[in-house]
């Protein structure tokens, strides 16, 4: 840390400040102010204290869409990060073929999340769809509109196929920077791929691994936009995750008191896993 | 085991390829085409979704409102953020690091726990349905991700650079427009571009503050649902011109792609 | 301001939030903290703690209200000691 102590590097942020308070410091203090009160309209409202909270904090309306939530988050990681290590270990280290493979790779990041969702609308169809027609013909009744763990898989095979090329990139590069003579020396003392991997690779993918499992839990986290398009959150409330049901409620039925408790929940829970990483992240800032 | 690598990415990249290859091909058929059976290719090639798309003004004004939004946000999000990356690259000071934390909880934060603020907000000063509403909303992740972005990459640069300049007399304004922005030339390009991608893919903020004038791309896309049914034709087609703008610039930030998604990290 | 919806107390809230943000900073001026180990796994600074108390506080609220009847103020309560004990020991 030879970096210079000065307080007026303040101006600097300021901007920042200024821009990301009026962003996000009103609208939070905003919602704070909403959760206490039941309101129908501008000069209609009542307080109600912690009534939301003690009435969201029991409602099964909740407690579902947390686990189904966690439930996918979870799926997410677990089939993302070992398959996106997978991807960075095939992919060439030099030619032709490393920018072949970083742009085609990129390609469904760059993806619209809404046309994302049509895209696994179109191709999961049994009648218009490649791969809902191809279940179908092989004998699988599969359709991701009517049976709920279809639903359920087509939505996980969507995200694994937006996002794994992230953990892939993010493997690829930390790979990259893993220098030749080590593979050399693990060469002249004739270790086991796997032991490359175990010994070599995988230490200096800590530190770009945490990043991904954390952009990949967070993003995860918050997913609407696809399978809001796919499914609708159906059939029934199979792949209705939380951020949907929020947006349900708030401006669905807006019910504008519950729906400010309910982001005051979620808000907490993003902000301890988001300072869970961060913390990892300094901390292992600070050993290296 | 060379063979084997080359298979498994094989596999993995058809995997990635094949659903935009099946809205290519579904973008170049006529809705009766799509409908009738299945074709792995089209039959009778037509340009008829794209013409709509391209043409009809209720379909290319969206794009337009989507470019002038995202264009704001990119501009505005590298105005405030460049120097306050500066900041965090080269200086300690009071609260810096709960600082960089608080920008990350905005990048990690869900809009729709932002959503009903921000409409009841941008209505009551009068700027719902505009485009610089959206342009604002979408800072509250696009700020943070910039200054992350430049950030690391102005860690980068060696600081003896600020003091040789300084030695020499630069002012700070000076040495920063002079020597410091071109030195980090291809920091600001990717942070642009991911502010770009960011604010064009989102739809959910883009859609809650804006009815009719404003109304951006990713949303007219759901106007091609109706009573009538789904037309598949011109929704694959709006899909393809909506992907078009990432994936005309992702071959100069080939190289930096993974550091502008892992926050400038890697 | 209207539609911010403001109430009393919540923006008590605010103004405690904020007093507390602007004593730190005075607290931090006057006399620089540094970085220590206590009795939580990882070494903080004073900024640290206090986030880690808020933090804490705020669970500590939802959970008095998920799983009991009891009145808010035992958690407010609880919460005030906990950001003595931290801000001392942690």
């Amino acid at each position: 840390m030879d970096k210079i102590h000065n307080n007026k590097a303040w101006l600097l942020v300021l901007p920042v400040f200024a821009l990301v308070a009026f962003s996000a410091i009103v609208p939070l203090m905003t919602v704070v102010n909403y959760s206490v009160q039941d309101i129908f309209g501008p000069n209609n409202r009542y307080f109600v204290g912690t009534e939301w909270f003690s009435q969201l904090l029991r409602d099964p309306l909740l407690h579902n869409s947390l686990l189904r939530q966690f439930g996918f988050s979870f799926s997410v990681l677990a089939i993302e990060i070992p398959l996106g290590i997978v991807i960075a270990l095939s992919m060439p280290r030099r030619g032709l073929g490393v920018p072949t493979c970083l742009i085609l790779l990129s390609l469904p990041l760059l993806i619209p999340w809404n046309v994302v969702g049509t895209i696994w609308q179109i191709i999961g169809r049994g009648d218009i769809g490649l791969y809902g027609w191809a279940l179908n013909e092989v004998g699988i009744d599969y359709n991701y509109a009517a049976n709920p763990t279809d639903a359920w898989i087509t939505v996980l095979i969507m995200d694994v196929w937006h996002w794994t090329s992230l953990v892939a990139l993010l493997c690829y590069s930390g790979l990259r920077a893993i220098p030749d003579v080590y593979y050399q020396a693990a060469r002249i003392d004739r270790a086991s791929h796997w032991a490359v991997f175990r010994y070599i690779q995988l230490p200096k993918l800590k530190n770009v691994l945490l990043i991904a499992v954390m952009l990949r839990f967070m993003d995860s986290f918050m997913i609407y936009t696809e399978p809001f398009v796919l499914t609708g959150g159906g059939p029934g409330t199979s792949t209705t995750f939380l951020s949907q049901t929020l947006t349900k409620m708030a401006v669905g039925q807006f019910d504008i008191g519950r729906a400010a408790a309910f982001s005051l929940i979620y808000f907490l829970i993003i902000l301890l896993v988001t300072w869970l990483f961060y913390t990892a992240m300094t901390h292992t800032d600070d050993k290296a | 085991m060379k063979t084997r690598k080359l298979l498994v990415l094989f596999i993995y990249l058809v995997f990635v390829l094949v659903p935009i290859y099946w809205l290519v091909n579904m973008s170049l058929k006529s809705n009766r085409e799509i409908l009738s059976s299945l074709t792995l290719w089209p039959d009778t090639l037509t340009l008829d979704n794209y013409r709509v798309v391209l043409t009809d003004p209720t379909w290319y004004m969206t794009y337009l409102n989507s470019l002038s939004y995202v264009t704001m946000n990119m501009v505005i999000s590298l105005a405030v953020a460049l120097p306050a990356a500066y900041a965090f690259s080269r200086y300690r000071f009071l609260g810096d690091k709960h600082m960089f934390f608080w920008l990350l909880t905005n990048r990690m934060a869900p809009p729709a726990v932002f959503l009903l603020p921000f409409f009841q907000l941008y209505s009551s000063i009068g700027l719902f349905d505009t485009t610089i509403a959206v342009a604002l909303a979408h800072c509250l992740f696009n700020v943070p991700l910039a200054v992350w972005i430049l950030e690391g990459f102005m860690s980068g640069v060696p600081k003896e650079i600020d003091e040789t300049a300084y030695i020499d007399g630069y002012s700070f304004p000076r040495f920063f427009i002079r020597i410091f922005i071109p030195l980090i030339r291809p920091g600001i390009g990717v942070a642009a571009f991911f502010c770009f991608m960011y604010s064009w893919v989102e739809l959910l903020l883009a859609s809650t503050l804006t009815s009719v004038s404003a109304k951006p791309i990713v949303v007219q896309m759901t106007s091609t649902i109706s009573a009538a049914g789904i037309d598949w034709g011109l929704l694959a087609a709006a899909g393809v011109v909506a992907l078009l703008p990432g994936i005309a610039v992702i071959y100069f930030v080939r190289n930096h792609v993974a550091k502008g998604f892992a926050l400038g990290r890697v | 301001m209207e539609w911010m919806a403001w109430t009393l107390p919540t923006a008590i809230f605010f103004i405690v939030i904020g007093l507390i943000l602007v004593g730190m900073t005075v607290w931090q001026m006057v006399t620089p903290g540094v970085k220590r180990r206590g009795f939580l796994p990882i070494s903080t600074t004073r900024g640290d703690r206090l986030f880690i108390t808020l933090l804490a506080a705020g669970y500590g609220h939802l959970m008095l209200l998920g799983l009991t009847v009891w009145p808010l103020w035992i958690a407010t309560l609880a919460s005030v000691v906990a950001f003595v004990i931290i801000m001392k020991w942690g």
